[in-house]
């Protein structure tokens, strides 16, 4: 019965691949994501980190390969997808307070045509307090620091109750206290049986939160646990420079 | 004092020009608004130069201006759109192109096609010569607009806010941006009697900036521009009429001075009131050598 249902709400990449101009951004990637999963993605620069999770969104548009989740197309499905873009994509002068920003979560849900009531309120209410954000809550957005910026972001994930959730380089300018939320929370909602995926250049000591890692340089070069990944001939392979694995090297942080 | 405010709405003239002058006064800033966060506040000017072709064709063709001034500023607008999703060209020298190459072509059709358009007060305005009309159009056209904007405000928001984020969500992207085209040149093709092609992108620009510097969301941008526009648009009639000078320009010249004064004197951003009253005037002489414009 159980392996029915993880086949069900499956997230399955078959054979990703994009093009920019010319260039070869990925090439045929292959993965697949059971719920209940903490899955990060590691690479280099360039590496086509956020390109492949736009790419799964149809967000830019592939070459070719598959994306399906519970067996029907992803994008058919969006609606079930929380995406927190990279900071640089956001124009933080925007004049916004971080209770509309939460609040556009609701936008597909509430539909054309209505506006936001007690239920919706409710929800973003609920996921402002669960990122400590709730008294900030009329504050314009570009007032606040990275740390909490990334929290309100994390909060319109939540508010949007999806099953599936995307971070593009989510730890990126954000303090010690909001990075240990987010793992908090990441946790939690593995525990719901939802599935994330997190891009980052840098892991350090939180690659031990992961339930797997994917090493990509253009191509998925491994897979597989944290422990499995991080080898020094598979570091090689996608930085091209030989590399101590961060699990044996003396220091403990791993930078590329 | 109140004679003269008074005195001068005894004549049509200028009782339609300030009926006309408050319409595009509300209008203009409340689209303005979504080209000033999208970083787009030069494709209003780029979009008036467009409209120039299609009114000189509509005018040989006999049909309503409102037609081959839409169709031509849209065109425009996708040429734009196209030219960079197609190549390397980054949107501001594909801008650059393609309105001035309307606008040469807009010059040329109305010789050739000889047509009985003033050009003269196409470009700057004519508010004084406004028709009951025009007056109806206008308020057609601002009324459309402006339900519109109120009916899908919450999409509207998250599209100008985090494009990729909108599009992740499943909103059709495509579809929010053509009807962002088509508002923007309605708006100018309303606009156009008031204060000329050369101008509008003053109204669509100034009052929305000016609350930009004065709040804190999007909503009170648009409504507070409105008010800014609007005064600015009565206060030019009358300096206009008053001191016998082109309506357009003193509505434009009082739109950029309220500016000035919020950009000075905004309590939470003003260059000289801002918190943190350490040395203003230093401040305001590093800001003169930094008031650059460091993004497009």
């Amino acid at each position: 019965m159980r392996i029915i249902f993880i086949q069900v709400f499956m997230l399955e990449v078959q054979q990703l691949a994009v093009n920019y101009r010319g260039v070869c951004g990925l090439d045929r990637i292959s993965f697949r994501i059971e719920p209940g999963q903490l899955v990060g993605i590691v690479g280099p620069n360039g590496a086509g980190k956020s390109t492949m999770l736009k790419a799964m969104l149809g967000l830019i548009p592939a070459v070719g390969g598959k994306v399906s989740y519970c067996t029907c197309p992803l994008h058919q499905q969006l609606e079930r997808v929380a995406y927190v873009p990279q900071r640089s994509q956001i124009d933080w002068d925007y004049p916004i307070t971080v209770w509309n920003v939460v609040m556009m979560a609701r936008t597909r849900q509430l539909g054309w045509f209505r506006r936001p009531g007690r239920a919706a309120q409710e929800i973003v209410k609920a996921a402002l307090e669960r990122v400590e954000m709730l008294p900030l809550k009329g504050r314009r957005i570009g007032e606040l620091s990275g740390g909490q910026q990334q929290r309100v972001f994390l909060a319109r994930a939540l508010a949007q109750q999806a099953d599936l959730f995307l971070f593009d380089e989510p730890f990126t300018g954000v303090d010690k206290k909001t990075e240990a939320m987010m793992l908090e929370v990441f946790a939690e909602l593995r525990s719901h049986g939802k599935i994330l995926l997190v891009s980052s250049h840098d892991w350090g000591q939180m690659l031990n939160q992961l339930d797997r890692l994917l090493l990509l340089n253009q191509r998925l070069i491994a897979d597989g646990s944290p422990q499995f990944v991080m080898t020094p001939e598979h570091l090689h392979q996608a930085y091209g420079v030989p590399m101590q694995a961060p699990f044996h090297a003396e220091e403990p942080t791993f930078f590329c | 004092m109140l004679n003269l405010l008074i005195e001068p709405l005894n004549y049509e003239f200028m009782r339609n020009a300030i009926a006309i002058g408050i319409l595009t006064g509300i209008l203009c800033p409340v689209v303005g608004s979504y080209l000033i966060v999208q970083r787009m506040a030069l494709l209003g000017d780029v979009i008036a130069h467009c409209v120039l072709p299609g009114l000189s064709i509509s005018f040989f063709l006999g049909v309503d201006i409102l037609i081959g001034a839409f169709a031509s500023g849209i065109t425009g607008a996708l040429i734009i759109a196209w030219i960079r999703s197609q190549s390397r060209v980054k949107v501001d020298a594909a801008m650059a192109l393609t309105f001035s190459s309307f606008f040469a072509l807009g010059v040329v059709l109305i010789t050739v096609l000889r047509n009985k358009i003033d050009l003269d007060s196409f470009l700057f305005g004519d508010i004084l010569g406004v028709t009951t009309t025009d007056i109806y159009r206008t308020l057609i056209i601002a009324l459309l607009i402006l339900c519109a904007i109120r009916i899908f405000y919450k999409e509207l928001l998250f599209y100008t806010f985090d494009q990729m984020g909108a599009k992740a969500l499943g909103l059709p992207v495509d579809t929010i941006y053509f009807g962002f085209m088509a508002v923007i040149t309605l708006t100018i093709i309303a606009s156009m009697q008031a204060v000329g092609v050369i101008l509008v992108i003053s109204l669509l620009v100034g009052p929305a900036l000016t609350a930009y510097l004065l709040v804190k969301e999007l909503h009170h941008m648009m409504l507070l521009g409105a008010v800014i526009g609007a005064i600015a648009s009565i206060i030019g009639v009358y300096i206009s009429y008053y001191n016998n000078l082109p309506s357009g320009p003193a509505i434009v010249l009082v739109s950029s001075t309220l500016f000035l004064v919020a950009f000075l004197f905004s309590p939470t951003q003003g260059v000289l009131t801002r918190p943190n009253p350490n040395g203003s005037i230093e401040r305001v002489l590093r800001h003169l050598g930094l008031a650059r414009p460091t993004k497009m």
